[in-house]
């Protein structure tokens, strides 16, 4: 197993911080992980993304022109990785503020209106964990139970915000599970 | 001890946590400031000091004064804070004073960029500041390896009395990867340093200088020194990564790019093409002698990449013969290469 994952959006959006979920469940997992954010001139102009890899290998690079799986919480993101992505691959889409599907139709997405949903489960802010959720239910590439325990374990400082954010990864995990067949077929 | 995710800029301030280190002196600048942040708060729960100096010339004379009294200290910084630096390393290494500097490397020349760079390895491995002398430099490829790394300077940098420069660059500083500390030494149980200038009742007093206006004795001391940093050879480090029994081409590459080049070799396994990479790990002294039996086994030829222009590739040419035998592949600016890059560099030198 190897995977490559980009995920993109506004800076304050949250994508470094479930980035670093995801690489701490593959990393519980027993994988091999790196996790490498953009910290150069991109992300004084506002937007933000970062590469993780899990894989049962020892990684050399720990950054990607090809990845597996595509996250992108706003247009710039979408514009910027959508050509990047393997065929096959999967890219969950926040529609609240993305007005376009990919272009491709080699590949999976999984649309969603992240920043709607979240609202939804108690906070408009948790919209970065509907679509890691959506992600993880479209890929399977962490088991859930163990996602939902780096995600209790990220938040231990503020466990008020537990429930709102398992509550936003569930709602978009049960919208990524129905794609899942597809993601599994490619 | 379990494995933690880390960046390699916190992996580096824990090792030297672990390591014995309570004195943290340095300044600002991206991309390392999670080191000097990191310190600022582990350093006081653990008993030690942090200091945010008023700049890099500053800092690095603070490291002159703790050294000199027999205390492991180290800072931290990137390419233009080094530069800085450079005229307290070489009074640091005149006087013969352990310290552990980390330079997290980005673009220049001058200001330069943010992004990950490796255009200062002249600048570490041939000495840096003024006078004849080396400091003993150390390039890890992850962040466990940055960790364990740290630990090893400063025990190298007492060993030889020398200032030792750990190299890395914003990719290695920036990743996160887990990582696990495998020892950890107080700084009471630390070798005695006789030599330090600790408080003179009872003995004679120690004297920490550089100063030496007679020739004659000038001479000496350069000459000792020299001795010193050929003694630093029984020190070399590398590793050999899928060269065994011989290679269709031997990548030579350090740091970040020696990592990316781990993946191009998986690619070209598929393409039938078997690549090896010599990695240096000490990149002063220079792994040369292995190098050389190593390239031997090189059979279309020998690939150097780096994130500059070609600076280590001149050491690799003054210990490989055959220079016809070398390409070079360098990216540059903070742009770093992808693994497919190396993949259809590798491809061409072997013909296939």
């Amino acid at each position: 197993m190897h995977n490559e994952i980009i995920l993109a959006g506004f800076g304050g959006q949250g994508v470094l911080l479930i980035g670093k979920l995801l690489a701490y469940a593959g990393m519980k997992e027993g994988h091999q992980v790196t996790w490498m954010p953009a910290y150069g001139p991109e992300m004084r102009g506002g937007t933000c993304n970062c590469t993780v890899v899990i894989s049962d290998k020892p990684i050399g690079a720990p950054i990607t022109n090809s990845p597996h799986g595509l996250i992108v919480l706003n247009l710039p993101s979408l514009d910027k990785f959508e050509a990047k992505v393997r065929p096959g691959g999967v890219i969950v889409i926040n529609t609240t503020l993305v007005t376009r599907m990919p272009q491709r139709s080699d590949v999976i997405a999984v649309p969603l209106a992240c920043n709607d949903i979240a609202q939804e489960a108690g906070a408009a802010k948790a919209a970065n964990m509907v679509a890691l959720g959506a992600f993880v239910g479209a890929t399977g590439i962490v088991d859930v139970k163990l996602m939902d325990e780096v995600l209790v374990d990220s938040l231990q400082a503020r466990p008020k915000l537990i429930p709102i954010n398992q509550a936003a990864f569930k709602r978009g995990y049960e919208v990524g599970v129905k794609y899942a067949p597809a993601a599994a077929a490619r | 001890m379990a494995k933690k995710l880390m960046k390699g800029c916190e992996a580096i301030g824990e090792a030297a946590i672990k390591a014995g280190c309570r004195l943290f002196f340095g300044y600002p600048i991206t991309p390392q400031n999670e080191i000097p942040e990191y310190m600022s708060a582990r350093l006081p729960q653990v008993g030690g000091t942090f200091v945010q100096a008023e700049s890099e010339v500053a800092a690095i004379n603070m490291l002159y004064g703790a050294a000199g009294a027999g205390c492991r200290v180290m800072t931290s910084s990137s390419s233009p804070g080094i530069s800085l630096m450079q005229e307290g390393i070489s009074y640091i290494a005149g006087s013969e004073l352990p310290v552990v500097i980390v330079n997290i490397m980005r673009g220049g020349p001058g200001l330069g960029g943010i992004l990950p760079s490796q255009s200062d390895y002249f600048q570490a491995t041939k000495g840096g500041g003024h006078g004849d002398y080396r400091c003993f430099v150390l390039a890890p490829s992850s962040v466990q390896e940055a960790a364990d790394l740290m630990i090893d300077a400063f025990d190298l940098a007492d060993k030889y009395r020398n200032p030792v420069l750990v190299l890395g660059d914003g990719l290695i500083g920036q990743m996160m990867e887990p990582v696990e500390f495998k020892s950890e030494i107080a700084p009471d149980d630390l070798p005695a340093k006789p030599w330090a200038t600790t408080g003179c009742k009872e003995r004679k007093p120690n004297i920490i200088n550089s100063l030496y206006l007679a020739g004659e004795q000038l001479e000496q001391h350069n000459w000792h020194l020299n001795r010193k940093y050929e003694s630093m050879k029984q020190d070399v480090r590398f590793e050999l990564y899928n060269a065994e029994g011989g290679c269709d081409v031997l990548i030579v590459a350090y740091g970040t790019v020696a990592r990316i080049a781990k993946t191009s070799i998986e690619d070209l396994k598929a393409k039938g093409i078997k690549a090896g990479i010599f990695r240096p790990i000490t990149l002063y002294p220079f792994p040369g002698e292995a190098l050389a039996k190593a390239a031997a086994g090189a059979k279309a030829g020998v690939l150097v990449s780096e994130l500059s222009c070609g600076q280590m590739l001149e050491d690799v040419q003054f210990h490989l013969k055959d220079r016809g035998r070398i390409s070079f592949y360098g990216r540059v600016g903070g742009m770093v290469m992808a693994p497919e890059e190396l993949v259809d560099q590798v491809t061409k030198i072997a013909g296939a």
